[in-house]
């Protein structure tokens, strides 16, 4: 009994090495030029996308890259220690979504006097140490969705947000770009509620869902991400009230694409994820050859509705 | 072997007969009468809280959470606990999601396989707690880091869309009674089938018996590996059933969701009179403790109470209901 069970541990441990050494590639080895890049998360489809645009930019210009990211946007632990690890590599060159680029800078710095680049993505770095920045600017693009919103409900009445953090800097940015901007261009429009659902689609609708037993009067919705977007999408489905809440999303995603498509979603506003991971690549790239890169790498944002959606400027940029 | 059942009925007997009668009526009063209390005050505090359609809000919202927390009951009363029921959910709808979409099996045979990904966790955590004697909290940690991460690479980390199955939506949000989503019905039915299994059959039976006494129990005879492997089976199942609401709901198998779920549900479990230590508990009081949970957090939304006060508000009631339990049971 005792030798069997023995014999099982072994087999497992075992098969867990065989595993492990199929698994890992190795991170070294062919001497191309290795790029870390250290994103915000990779569930997400949006990630997935940065990462396909950064994959793009790996093969054009023939380097190595890995792709790799904390599970939720709250994780700034992790993300340090994965830019530790990258760092402890000796990379040719560093791209960084920081999650917090205060927490970060330690670690920036450590680079910088290693010279190794850093390139920041997503989402800007407060610091000087970032070579360049690819980044959607994320409250120029919220103050766009306020806009929409303001043409959609005609000026006046209550609207609502659900954001999907209150800590990451895209979370604050859209939910500030949003709200200053009907703040101080449309008096007559008042926020009455916003609330927070982890990007979670089954939370968000149900908090949605609350928004508008709370305040029945609410002509307008606001998804700050694609899983509250999708959460208000299906709260108002819920609810069967189609066409009298004006909804603004953000992102895409099938679902996502499929209300705007329906009507449901009156329009949303797309980053160029692709880009991002593109550029960040491309960047860091640059900047190891010592070549001049723009400090500031707008990859742009747009407004898009059942109109334009597949028209050729915007369905590069969305995603299933 | 039937000889040894009947003869080993009686003393089990009357040891979950102590355990339920005595925690039974008057906890389940206390937390009948904190969710009313809730509902009065959020009634009186905003005219929008007891509308129909917020109500029938608030029972979708406790579907999934509630099936999650029937499962939990049961491997809470032996004693253990299941931390993977969260995502042992994802997994299950992820895997449903592959076979009714990939694997192109009808819509019944797929949403069974869902079931049966859960049960085939359960079973797993089952055999390690039982067989392998790993403490059920590492146990069930282990399972529920694997299917987090299975759920990932089986989907491609890609959600997995029915929309070429519009039946499958139907499971939750269809409407065998008209203004009641399906959920809501299957939530009540799985919670009085589960009430009838912890107190009218064998599995029950021993689910108290295992939280009173396991040794005793042993030593009368029972095969508590086998039960202990039967209960974190069932609790499978229940997660895989909540997964399959869950997909249907949003129409997609999400598979970066359900981390958290599981504390959610023991939460649930808490409020509503199960002891962590074992022994004690009641399918009535899980439901109305699941209630509670979303009653108070649709509540607070409705009164637009910032979010980070909510979970605040939330975590003070998981204290008070918890302690009044203590109090309660001191007293005797």
């Amino acid at each position: 009994m005792k030798r069997k069970q023995w014999f099982i541990l072994l087999a497992m441990m075992l098969s867990l090495t065989t595993v492990l050494g199929a698994c890992s590639s190795g991170d070294k080895g062919d001497g191309k030029t290795y790029i870390p890049v250290i994103s915000k998360g990779f569930q997400h489809q949006f990630w997935q996308a940065v990462k396909s645009g950064a994959e793009k930019a790996a093969k054009e210009f023939d380097v190595k890259i890995t792709f790799e990211g904390p599970e939720t946007e709250s994780q700034v632990d992790k993300q340090i220690e994965m830019l530790q690890t990258a760092l402890d590599k000796k990379p040719s060159a560093i791209a960084f979504a920081a999650l917090d680029s205060k927490a970060a800078l330690p670690l920036l710095e450590k680079a910088k006097s290693n010279n190794i680049p850093v390139i920041g993505f997503d989402s800007g770095v407060d610091s000087d140490i970032p070579v360049a920045t690819a980044a959607t600017d994320n409250v120029k693009a919220a103050a766009l969705a306020a806009d929409k919103m303001a043409e959609f409900i005609g000026g006046s009445g209550e609207v609502a947000l659900v954001v999907h953090d209150q800590t990451s800097r895209t979370g604050i940015d859209r939910r500030d770009g949003f709200k200053n901007q009907i703040e101080s261009k449309y008096p007559n429009i008042k926020i009455v509620d916003i609330q927070y659902g982890g990007g979670d689609q089954l939370k968000s609708t149900d908090l949605a869902k609350a928004i508008m037993q709370a305040h029945p009067n609410l002509k307008g919705f606001f998804g700050a991400n694609e899983g509250s977007a999708i959460g208000v999408v299906n709260a108002v489905n819920e609810l069967k009230k189609n066409g009298q809440i004006t909804i603004i999303g953000y992102d895409s995603g099938k679902q996502q694409t499929d209300a705007v498509r329906s009507g449901t979603m009156a329009g949303a506003i797309t980053q160029d994820p692709i880009g991002i991971g593109y550029w960040s690549v491309k960047a860091a790239v640059m900047a190891i050859k010592g070549e001049a890169v723009d400090k500031n790498i707008d990859t742009g944002f747009h407004w898009y509705d059942k109109n334009n959606i597949d028209s050729d400027e915007i369905k590069p940029l969305l995603y299933d | 072997m039937k000889g040894t059942t009947i003869v080993e009925k009686q003393p089990v007997q009357t040891h979950q007969k102590k355990a339920t009668a005595g925690s039974g009526a008057k906890q389940k009063i206390l937390a009948f009468a904190s969710l009313i209390v809730l509902i009065v005050v959020f009634s009186l505090s905003s005219s929008n809280f007891f509308v129909f359609d917020n109500l029938v809000g608030i029972m979708l919202s406790t579907a999934v959470i509630g099936v999650l927390a029937l499962g939990s009951t049961f491997v809470i009363i032996t004693g253990g606990i299941d931390l993977s029921v969260g995502t042992v959910m994802t997994f299950s709808s992820v895997m449903a999601g592959v076979i009714i979409n990939f694997w192109h099996v009808p819509l019944p045979l797929g949403v069974v396989g869902g079931i049966l990904a859960g049960a085939i966790c359960g079973l797993t955590s089952g055999l390690m707690v039982a067989k392998m004697k790993i403490p059920p909290f590492i146990a069930t940690l282990a399972m529920m880091m694997i299917t987090k991460g299975l759920s990932l690479v089986i989907s491609g980390t890609k959600p997995i869309y029915f929309n070429d199955y519009p039946n499958f939506a139907k499971i939750s949000m269809g409407k065998l009674i008209p203004g009641i989503p399906n959920a809501i019905l299957i939530f009540l039915g799985l919670g009085v089938i589960a009430s009838i299994i912890l107190t009218k059959t064998l599995i029950g039976r021993y689910t108290f018996a295992l939280g009173s006494n396991e040794e005793a129990t042993r030593l009368s005879g029972v095969n508590t590996v086998r039960w202990k492997i039967v209960i974190y089976t069932m609790t499978g199942v229940f997660s895989g059933i909540a997964g399959i609401l869950m997909a249907s709901r949003l129409n997609s198998a999400q598979p970066a969701l359900g981390s958290g779920y599981e504390l959610d549900a023991i939460a649930a479990v808490v409020i509503g009179g199960t002891s962590l230590s074992g022994g004690a508990g009641s399918i009535l009081g899980t439901v109305i403790g699941a209630l509670i949970m979303s009653v108070l957090t649709n509540g607070l939304r409705i009164l637009s109470v910032a979010p980070e006060w909510q979970t605040v508000i939330v975590g003070f009631v998981i204290i008070l209901a918890v302690y009044a339990d203590i109090l309660r049971r001191r007293k005797r």
